[in-house]
């Protein structure tokens, strides 16, 4: 049992993770349900009575509630691996986004990789104003786009592609127009202010 | 009963997301920054484990546990719609190193900032929900 968990707590090989990913996928359509997180965020929104002032929100979210059980595993399985599975080592980031973090007065991960060596102290620790903002723009931007564009990673990149959904692929191109745009236009003078 | 499978299914995407590092605001970076292979080479195994397994599944037409045949709803054909939408949360993506998945795993780390993410993520969703007539789907 030790050297099990001694195995599954190195950091995982890409293709490894690929893999498992693509398992959580089928189990979720064995078990009746399907793979796609985002849709969680609209049931909240029905849960909290957002269906009185916008029409989007009325829909039997008791048929999501699995969906909601789920995530409430996700935050489970992150506590436990963070716990009980966490490597010795930092989550082993190229030199050249290491070097270009530090020239932007990004910390990089130096300590264990799980808890707060997997996210900026700059951003996630710092409870600063900037940081706060960032952190609500950053949020507004997923829960508009992820519904707007009918998903998220989970629902379109991986449930989708495997489908050879031709929207998810727009999806992800759009996914990545986004994210690049952040990547290079954006963040790095954004970073500077932290 | 029937949602103890959902909860422990989730335990394992937890445990899969925080090992894959695929919930590091560091790994999302370098990835957009073409600066690692790491991310790539997860979601590609992913779609492509995903497609050879979901071809099979609709080949011998598999049921699930409740004696279904699992069956996949194709999505309505738009360009702007998933174009911006894809759009917008691709921003949010890379500012915050998360998508929806890893937020809730990042949550039972323990990081407590994260939840001003997910709370501003319903809010996000709600905001599309109240213009969603105004926009072009």
């Amino acid at each position: 049992m030790n050297q099990l968990i001694d195995l599954i707590s190195q950091p995982w090989h890409w293709s490894i993770s690929g893999f498992m990913i693509a398992m959580i996928m089928f189990l979720l359509l064995w078990a009746g349900g399907e793979f796609g997180v985002s849709a969680n965020l609209r049931t909240m929104c029905s849960i909290g009575g957002a269906g009185k002032s916008a029409d989007f929100f009325n829909f039997n979210w008791k048929s999501q509630i699995w969906n909601l059980v789920f995530i409430a595993g996700a935050i489970a399985g992150g506590f436990i691996a963070s716990q009980y599975l966490a490597s010795d080592d930092p989550v082993q980031v190229s030199q050249s986004t290491v070097q270009f973090l530090e020239s932007k007065g990004i910390h990089p991960p130096e300590t264990m990789a799980e808890g707060a060596g997997f996210v900026p102290n700059e951003i996630y620790n710092s409870w600063t104003w900037s940081s706060f903002i960032f952190l609500i723009v950053g949020g507004l931007l997923i829960g508009f786009g992820t519904r707007y564009g009918g998903g998220c990673t989970s629902g379109h990149a991986i449930s989708g592609l495997s489908n050879l959904q031709l929207p998810s692929l727009i999806a992800v191109i759009g996914f990545f127009i986004g994210g690049l745009a952040m990547a290079w236009g954006i963040l790095p003078s954004l970073l500077t202010l932290f | 009963m029937k949602y103890i499978k959902f909860f422990l299914i989730g335990i394992i995407f937890g445990i899969v997301m925080t090992k894959s590092e695929a919930v590091s605001w560091f790994r999302i970076y370098e990835m957009f920054r073409f600066e690692s292979f790491h991310m790539y080479g997860i979601i590609g195994t992913a779609v492509v484990v995903g497609i050879i397994g979901t071809a099979i599944i609709k080949k011998v037409h598999l049921k699930d546990v409740t004696g279904k045949v699992i069956s996949f709803n194709p999505k309505n054909m738009s360009v702007p719609r998933y174009l911006i939408g894809g759009i917008i949360f691709g921003l949010g993506w890379a500012m915050t190193g998360a998508c929806p998945g890893p937020l809730f795993t990042l949550a039972g780390h323990g990081i407590a900032a994260i939840w001003v993410v997910i709370i501003s993520s319903v809010v996000g969703t709600y905001l599309y929900g109240y213009f969603r007539d105004k926009l072009p789907h």
